[in-house]
C-alpha cells in the first residue's frame, strides 16, 4: 500500500469517485492543467478531461453559483475555493441556496456538492491566506462543516462529502497537507460523516480539537503523558452536525475538557461545546472548561503567525490549569 | 487609431403601442394566429390571477406579494418558447412564464402565502424556484446550462433578471461564463424602469442593459417587452441558437412596473403619476387585444366570457390555497438534510413537545 500525504489523500479520493462516478466534476480556479495552486487536483483534468475538470473564470461567486446550478441539475460538482480568505464570495451562495434548496423546496431540489478550501495557518502565506473561519459556516442550517486531519481521513470523509446528498463544507488544514505520509488505501472505503474520532484514550483529560491543531494536541499530549497525565483526544472531524455524544463520554470519564482551535475565541466553535458542556455535563466536570485557541484578532501576517496559534505549550498549560482546579 | 471592436445594438418591435404592426417581416409566431390568441388569454389569465392576489394581500389572507402587473407579454413569451426539458431560473414574479410551465397559482399563492410547500411545484421539477436574492439566480441557470453542456444534452437555461439585478456581479457573471464556456443560456433582463424606488437611469451609464451581453461575448437585442410578437420572436431565436450549441443570448425586455415593487411597496413616494399614466398606454395587453380584434380573431363578448372564465379558474385555486392546512411542526426539521442528523432530532423532538403543550 503507498504511503501518501493528506494533499495526495485528496486527490486520490477525488480521482477514485470520478472514476466512479460520471457526475462528479470539479471546478475552481487553476484546477486544470495547473492541478490546483496546491497540487489537490494534480492530474485529473488529463486523466478526465477539461468538461470534468473545469477552470472557470477568477470569480468565487462564479464558481459558487455554477455550483448550486450543477448540483442541483444532477451533478456532484466539487468545487474549489483557492484559499479560504477566498471563500467570501461565496458565501451568498452556500448559505441562500446550497444550504437551503432542500428545505425551501421540500425535497423536490438539493444540493450534493462540496465546497472544498485550503484553510488555516502557518504556512507563512500572504495576507488573506491564512483564516481558520470555520464558526462562519457551522451556524449555517443543512450544510456539513467537515475537517480532515489525516491522510487517511482526508482520504475516507472527502469521500464521504462527495456521497453526501446535501452540501459539505469541505476545509484542508493546508500546513499539514505535506506533513506526513500514511498508508492510505484506494479502496473507495468512506468514513462516517457526523461523528467524531477519538484518536487517543486517556483517563484525566479531554482534548477537544479539529484540523490542523490535531498535530499540536497529540503532541500536547505526549508531553503530558511524560507527566504521567493521561490525555484522551478527540478530532471532531465533523463539526455540524455534532457528534456531542461521543465528547461527553470522554469527558464523563475524565471530568475535564480542553478544547482546542485555531480560530479567533469568540463565538468560534469551541463556545458550542464548551456551551454542550455545560447544559449537558455540568456535573461530569470537576474543573472548568478551557479553550486554546486563536485570539480575537485577524491572524498577523506570518512573521508572528505562530504565536498566534495554539502551541503544544499553551495546550499543555491548560490541561494544568484543569488540573490544578480540582 | 485603428478600430479593435465595434457593436450596435438591435431594437425589435412587431406591435405599436396601439398594436399596429410597425413591420411586415412576420415571424413564425406571428403566422400562427391561433397560438397568438392561446398566449393572449394567457396574459389576461395572468392578470387576473395578479389582481385576485393582491386583493388577496390587502384583506390579510396573503403574505407580502410581488405583482407582475405590465409584464405579462415579457413573461408568457418565455414560458411559450421553451421546452418542459429546458430549465427555468426565474426571478419572483415570472407567473405567466411558470403557470405556461405547469406550475399552479395554488402553489403560488402558498410561497408568498408563507408556506415552503408552494415551491415544491407541479411544474418542471428542474425549474428552480422564486429567488429573492437578486440576479443569484442568473448563476443557477449557468449552471444548469454547464451541466447540460457536460451531458451534451440539447437543453437551454432560461433565466430572468431585473434592471437593477443586471448592475449585481452574479448578473456579469453568469454572461462572462455563458460567454466563456459557450454555455446554453438566455438571460433575459426584464427592463420595468424601477428597482423599488431606484430608476434605471441610477443603475448604470451603459445606454442599453442590452448591451452589458456584449463584453461577455453574448448576442444581445433589445426588444420592446410589452409586444408579445417581438418577444417571443426574440426568445424563440435565442432558445434556437442556445439548443444548438451556439451559445448564450442577452434579451432586454423594455417594459414598466405598472405595479408597486410588492405589496409592502408604496410607488407613489417616488415615481410621478403622469409617467405611469403614460406607462398605461404601453401596457401590453391592450395592444395585442387591438390587433387581435384588428385580424378578426378576437371579439369583445370572447374577452368578456374569458375575463368570466379566468375569473372562475382563479377562484378554484384561490379556495384551493385558503383550505390548504399549516405543516406540522416537524416540517421545520424534516427537509434541512437529506435524513434528520441525530444532533437535530433532538432539537425536533423538543420542538414537537413544545407543540403538544401549547
Amino acid at each position: 500500500m503507498p504511503q501518501i500525504t493528506l494533499i495526495e489523500a485528496v486527490t486520490q479520493a477525488l480521482a477514485y469517485e470520478m472514476k466512479h462516478d460520471p457526475s462528479v466534476i470539479v471546478l475552481g480556479e487553476d484546477v486544470g492543467i495547473n492541478g490546483g495552486v496546491f497540487r489537490a487536483t494534480q492530474g485529473l483534468q488529463k486523466a478526465f478531461g477539461s468538461e470534468r475538470v473545469i477552470d472557470t473564470p477568477l470569480d468565487e461567486a462564479t464558481i459558487a453559483g455554477l455550483t448550486v446550478g450543477l448540483a442541483a441539475q444532477g451533478m456532484k460538482p466539487v468545487a474549489e475555493a483557492q484559499f479560504e480568505g477566498f471563500i467570501y464570495p461565496m458565501m451568498e451562495h452556500i448559505a441562500c441556496h446550497a444550504a437551503r434548496l432542500r428545505t425551501r423546496t421540500r425535497g423536490r431540489m438539493s444540493c450534493p456538492a462540496v465546497f472544498r478550501a485550503p484553510w488555516g495557518g502557518g504556512i507563512r502565506a500572504p495576507e488573506h491566506h491564512s483564516e481558520a473561519n470555520e464558526h462562519l459556516f457551522t451556524n449555517i442550517p443543512g450544510l456539513r462543516v467537515v475537517l480532515p486531519s489525516s491522510p487517511g481521513r482526508a482520504y475516507g470523509l472527502l469521500l464521504a462529502a462527495i456521497r453526501d446528498p446535501d452540501p459539505v463544507i469541505f476545509f484542508e488544514p493546508k500546513r499539514i497537507y505535506r506533513q506526513y505520509k500514511e498508508e492510505v488505501a484506494d479502496d473507495g472505503e468512506a468514513l462516517p460523516l457526523d461523528v467524531c474520532f477519538v484518536l487517543r484514550d486517556g483517563g484525566d483529560v479531554t482534548l477537544v480539537t479539529w484540523g490542523a491543531q490535531v498535530k499540536e494536541t497529540l503532541e500536547a499530549a505526549d508531553a503530558l503523558a511524560e507527566q504521567g497525565i493521561s490525555a484522551e483526544v478527540i478530532d471532531v472531524a465533523t463539526l455540524t452536525p455534532l457528534d456531542f455524544d461521543t465528547i461527553h463520554e470522554s469527558v464523563k470519564k475524565t471530568g475535564r475538557c480542553v478544547i482546542v482551535h485555531e480560530a479567533p475565541r469568540t463565538a468560534g466553535f469551541g463556545a458550542e461545546i464548551a456551551a454542550r458542556l455545560a447544559e449537558k455535563a455540568i456535573y461530569d466536570l470537576v474543573a472548568p472548561v478551557e479553550r486554546v485557541t486563536g485570539y480575537d484578532t485577524h491572524i498577523p501576517l506570518y512573521r508572528l503567525e505562530m504565536k498566534y496559534l495554539p502551541s503544544v505549550e499553551r495546550i499543555v498549560a491548560a490541561v494544568q490549569r484543569t488540573l490544578a482546579a480540582s | 487609431m485603428s478600430i479593435a471592436a465595434t457593436f450596435e445594438i438591435e431594437y425589435l418591435q412587431y406591435l405599436d403601442a396601439d398594436g399596429k404592426l410597425v413591420r411586415d417581416d412576420l415571424p413564425a409566431i406571428a403566422r400562427d394566429v391561433r397560438q397568438l390568441v392561446e398566449l393572449y388569454k394567457w396574459m389576461l389569465y395572468v392578470r387576473v390571477f395578479d389582481s385576485k392576489a393582491v386583493a388577496l394581500q390587502r384583506t390579510g389572507k396573503l403574505g407580502t406579494y410581488a405583482s407582475c402587473l405590465g409584464h405579462e407579454a415579457a413573461h408568457v413569451a418565455i414560458g411559450s418558447a421553451m421546452q418542459e426539458d429546458d430549465v427555468f431560473a426565474p426571478m419572483y414574479r415570472e407567473y405567466g412564464a411558470q403557470f405556461i410551465r405547469g406550475v399552479k397559482p395554488r402553489e403560488l399563492l402558498l410561497y408568498w402565502g408563507g408556506d415552503e410547500r408552494g415551491s415544491d411545484f407541479s411544474g418542471p421539477a428542474h425549474d428552480f424556484a422564486w429567488c429573492v436574492p437578486i440576479a443569484t439566480q442568473c448563476l443557477h441557470a449557468a449552471g444548469a446550462a454547464l451541466a447540460f453542456k457536460v451531458r451534451k444534452e440539447p437543453r437551454v437555461a432560461v433565466t430572468v433578471v431585473g434592471d437593477g439585478g443586471s448592475s449585481k456581479g452574479d448578473f456579469y457573471g453568469a454572461i462572462n461564463v455563458a460567454g466563456a464556456m459557450q454555455l446554453p443560456l438566455v438571460v433575459v433582463i426584464v427592463n420595468n424602469q424601477w428597482a423599488i424606488s431606484v430608476p434605471r437611469s441610477a443603475q448604470t451609464g451603459a445606454k442599453t442593459l442590452a448591451q452589458k451581453g456584449i463584453a461577455a461575448g453574448l448576442e444581445c437585442l433589445q426588444v420592446d417587452g410589452n409586444d408579445l410578437i417581438a418577444m417571443r420572436a426574440a426568445m424563440d431565436h435565442a432558445i434556437k441558437r442556445a439548443r444548438h450549441g451556439h451559445g448564450g443570448m442577452v434579451i432586454e425586455a423594455v417594459t414598466y412596473r405598472l405595479s408597486d415593487h410588492t405589496t409592502a411597496d408604496d410607488a407613489r413616494r417616488y415615481r410621478p403619476d403622469n409617467e405611469v399614466k403614460a406607462a398605461w398606454q404601453r401596457e401590453p395587453l391592450k395592444r395585442m387585444k387591438a390587433y387581435l380584434m384588428s385580424l378578426n380573431a378576437w371579439t369583445g363578448k370572447e374577452e368578456e366570457d374569458w375575463k368570466a372564465d379566468c375569473a372562475a379558474r382563479v377562484d378554484v385555486e384561490v379556495n384551493a390555497y385558503l383550505e390548504t392546512k399549516s405543516q406540522p411542526v416537524e416540517a421545520i426539521f424534516d427537509f434541512t438534510y437529506a435524513q434528520v442528523p441525530a444532533d437535530l432530532a433532538v432539537q425536533r423532538a423538543a420542538a414537537i413537545a413544545a407543540d403538544r403543550h401549547n
